[in-house]
């Protein structure tokens, strides 16, 4: 029991090590970055030539060049950010995949969840209301039903006396 | 209040919608209108104000080192720049949209373009422009309104000079 948590000890400090080794997904200066590492970047770009095209998968000159730039820019060492960073800088925000949290683009983030909330909140009373209002209707229609099938022995009672008083005036 | 809240919403998702859609149908800027005022920052590194050129022509090409309908025309702008460059009142002005700088600066290499040309950072110019697509071609009187709007390639020099003459 006790050397569990020896185990586990050395199990994080490795996992640190591994990550310190291998810093996401910077390359390493001077190193050759791969199509997987340019990818991974490009993936997250939209050049604005080629609508709802990410860069990744667009096929145009523009977008070669765009790659192009990320490779360099990974070759020289540049951080995943600071190249994001660089195509928003030259092309503006809407090269990104996703808008950055600032000013208007919050719009993009919060309408959605205000809609979701808004739905549940909606649900939640339209729920509520047709639980209350169910017992209530069946109640009424049972009480309807009862008056009736009354009625209807009512009146069966009534003729079957009519004709039991015929027969024995017979 | 809650239904309040609830139409509130409804109008305020609607308004977002509305101003979203307007946005996107706003068809592109024509002649007559006045053309927005920009700063292009060249590639050599100096500074143009669009509003700096009142009194003079302006002809401001929008173009990219990977659009290919754009160097039919390439020759032709440099050739109508050199031709109105002793006058001294007709001003070209290169807008390289969404381009990396060293394919445009090969390019402006290759068709030997000497007019003042820069980058569209943050495409701003060309949405304010609202163009379309590159090649595109305004040419802006002295009073800084927009007299012509070439969309695509101009087909040669005269149809330059045509459309620039009776301004001067």
């Amino acid at each position: 029991m006790i050397k569990q948590p020896k185990r586990i000890l050395t199990l994080l400090t490795s996992v640190l090590i591994l990550v310190a080794l291998f810093p996401g997904s910077a390359v390493a200066q001077g190193s050759d970055p791969t199509d997987d590492d340019v990818n991974a970047i490009a993936k997250q770009l939209y050049c604005p030539v080629c609508e709802n095209i990410p860069l990744d998968a667009c096929g145009t000159t523009a977008c070669e060049q765009w790659r192009g730039i990320i490779r360099d820019k990974l070759r020289e060492g540049w951080t995943e950010d600071q190249i994001k960073a660089y195509f928003v800088d030259q092309y503006g925000d809407r090269v990104l995949a996703e808008p950055p949290r600032s000013g208007f683009n919050w719009v993009v983030y919060i309408v959605p969840l205000l809609v979701f909330v808004g739905g549940i909140i909606l649900l939640y009373f339209a729920f509520q209301r047709w639980r209350t209002a169910e017992p209530e209707e069946s109640s009424r229609k049972g009480v309807k039903r009862a008056a009736d099938s009354r009625n209807s022995t009512d009146e069966y009672i009534s003729r079957v006396e009519e004709e039991l008083r015929k027969r024995s005036k017979g | 209040m809650k239904k309040i809240l609830i139409w509130g919403g409804v109008v305020l998702l609607l308004l977002i919608l509305g101003f979203g859609l307007i946005q996107s149908q706003q068809g592109q800027i024509g002649r007559g209108e006045l053309a927005p005022d920009f700063e292009l920052k060249s590639f050599s590194g100096e500074t143009y104000r669009l509003s700096d050129f009142r009194g003079s022509v302006v002809v401001v090409n929008f173009w990219a080192s990977w659009c290919d309908s754009c160097k039919p025309e390439a020759k032709d702008l440099e050739a109508a720049h050199k031709y109105y460059q002793p006058r001294g009142d007709v001003l070209f002005l290169g807008v390289d949209y969404v381009d990396t700088e060293p394919e445009a600066l090969a390019y402006l290499d290759e068709f030997q373009i000497t007019y003042p040309n820069g980058p569209d950072l943050r495409t701003k110019i060309s949405q304010a422009f609202r163009i379309r697509g590159v090649p595109e071609t305004f040419i802006i009187d002295q009073n800084g309104v927009i007299v012509h709007v070439q969309i695509g390639p101009f087909r040669s020099l005269e149809d330059i000079l045509s459309i620039i003459d009776p301004l001067l």
